[in-house]
């Protein structure tokens, strides 16, 4: 774009407004987020994912994720032939820098990436002895790391392997869904920097979202179902190999 | 007689119960924070404190605001649904404060992220082996990032 300081100036209180805006408030003193008008999930169109790792990167950059930690990792699965129990799966530093080049082979592959499901009953959240993780009347799965003592009973009871002890700060770490964006209308740092569109936030309380459309005329799946945790992170033509 | 005429000990322990018991519930109310159990089982203003988190990635609408020509460039070309930051990294700092200049993305690395050519990505989308494809050229000697498909005359 060429600017002349001319207009550069002129632009400039305009970006600092519209800026402004953006980083306006919390949720209990913003006017537009109420906390009882959300219940969010996300889309996870399997399709539409390259592998290309670029929401492991956004994540890592938005949360000052720890390296060899993550709030969300992308898996790479290959189903040889029949053998739907075996499939190998890979995902080198959680697919951060990608994946290596597979060559034409027998079988099928496919990435799935994955993060926090935000369960509507989380086992996690049930299992901590000083209620630091809970699910936030939005139906996002939080932890209050002023108040987590780091016993790691949540680690353990997470059937899907999304949390972690923060190194450094010696208690639990997760994907937050994003919080501090979605309550300002952003969406997550995953969706937004997805090139494909594989990632999308869903709000289930909104009913102009087009997730309703989607969930109610394509062939969509959570992970563990058979666990019964609610979860709200919907995979579309998610492989039955996948675990 | 009467029937307390030796119990005064066992006022005296009860009273140490009640004095214990006063001690206990000033001590919680100050332990306890304001909004523990307004919502549930924590603390609610843990969630304020969630969305007050700084943003690194400013989202492609506070880009658009300024960077319009190249928004409509990008909106005509096969990298519509493409957003900003996904190329050109966090910058929230740069929408803040547009006197901070952004480090421009180096293609070398940034296009075979998602077009170097794997078996295990979807068939239809496009796909090169980057040695075979440019000849060791630049990505953008032909493509313009912004709207990658090739025109009469190249990239501009």
């Amino acid at each position: 774009m060429n600017l002349n300081r001319r207009h550069f100036l002129i632009m400039l209180p305009a970006a600092a407004i519209a800026w402004e805006h953006v980083l306006a408030g919390t949720p209990e003193n913003s006017p537009n987020y109420n906390t009882a008008d959300h219940w969010w999930g996300m889309l996870i169109d399997i399709p539409k994912c390259i592998g290309c790792g670029n929401c492991v990167r956004a994540c890592a950059a938005e949360n000052d994720v720890p390296d060899g930690h993550f709030r969300t990792w992308v898996e790479r699965y290959h189903v040889t032939d029949y053998d739907m129990v075996n499939p190998q799966v890979i995902s080198p530093d959680g697919g951060k820098e990608g994946f290596p080049v597979a060559e034409e082979d027998a079988g099928k592959y496919f990435f799935v990436p994955k993060l926090c499901n935000h369960c509507a009953d989380s086992p996690c959240t049930q299992v901590c002895p000083v209620g630091a993780t809970f699910v936030s009347p939005d139906g996002v799965v939080l932890i209050d790391q002023t108040y987590c003592l780091g016993c790691a009973y949540c680690v353990q009871a997470c059937p899907y392997g999304c949390r972690y002890i923060h190194p450094e700060k010696k208690v639990v770490d997760k994907c937050t869904l994003c919080y501090h964006r979605i309550t300002k209308g952003l969406t997550t740092a995953c969706c937004e920097n997805c090139p494909t569109g594989a990632r999308q936030l869903a709000d289930l309380k909104n009913p102009n979202d087009p997730i309703h459309e989607f969930l109610k005329t394509h062939h969509v799946q959570v992970l563990k179902p058979q666990m019964a945790t609610g979860a709200k992170v919907f995979y579309n033509e998610l492989d039955g190999s996948v675990r | 007689m009467s029937a307390f005429k030796n119990s005064g000990h066992l006022f005296r322990f009860a009273l140490l119960f009640v004095i214990a018991f006063l001690a206990f519930l000033v001590l919680r109310n100050f332990v306890v924070p304001k909004s523990f159990g307004k919502f549930g089982h924590y603390r609610a203003d843990a969630i304020g404190d969630m969305a007050a988190k700084p943003l690194h990635y400013a989202g492609h609408e506070a880009c658009e605001a300024c960077h319009s020509d190249v928004a409509d460039m990008k909106k005509a070309g096969s990298h519509a649904h493409v957003n900003c930051e996904a190329c050109h990294g966090p910058l929230a700092n740069h929408a803040a404060d547009p006197s901070i200049t952004p480090v421009l993305p180096d293609t070398a690395v940034l296009c075979v992220r998602c077009h170097a050519a794997s078996a295990a990505k979807p068939k239809n989308f496009p796909q090169v082996s980057a040695e075979d494809h440019s000849n060791g050229l630049p990505c953008q000697t032909c493509h313009k990032p912004h709207s990658p498909a090739i025109t009469a005359g190249g990239a501009k």
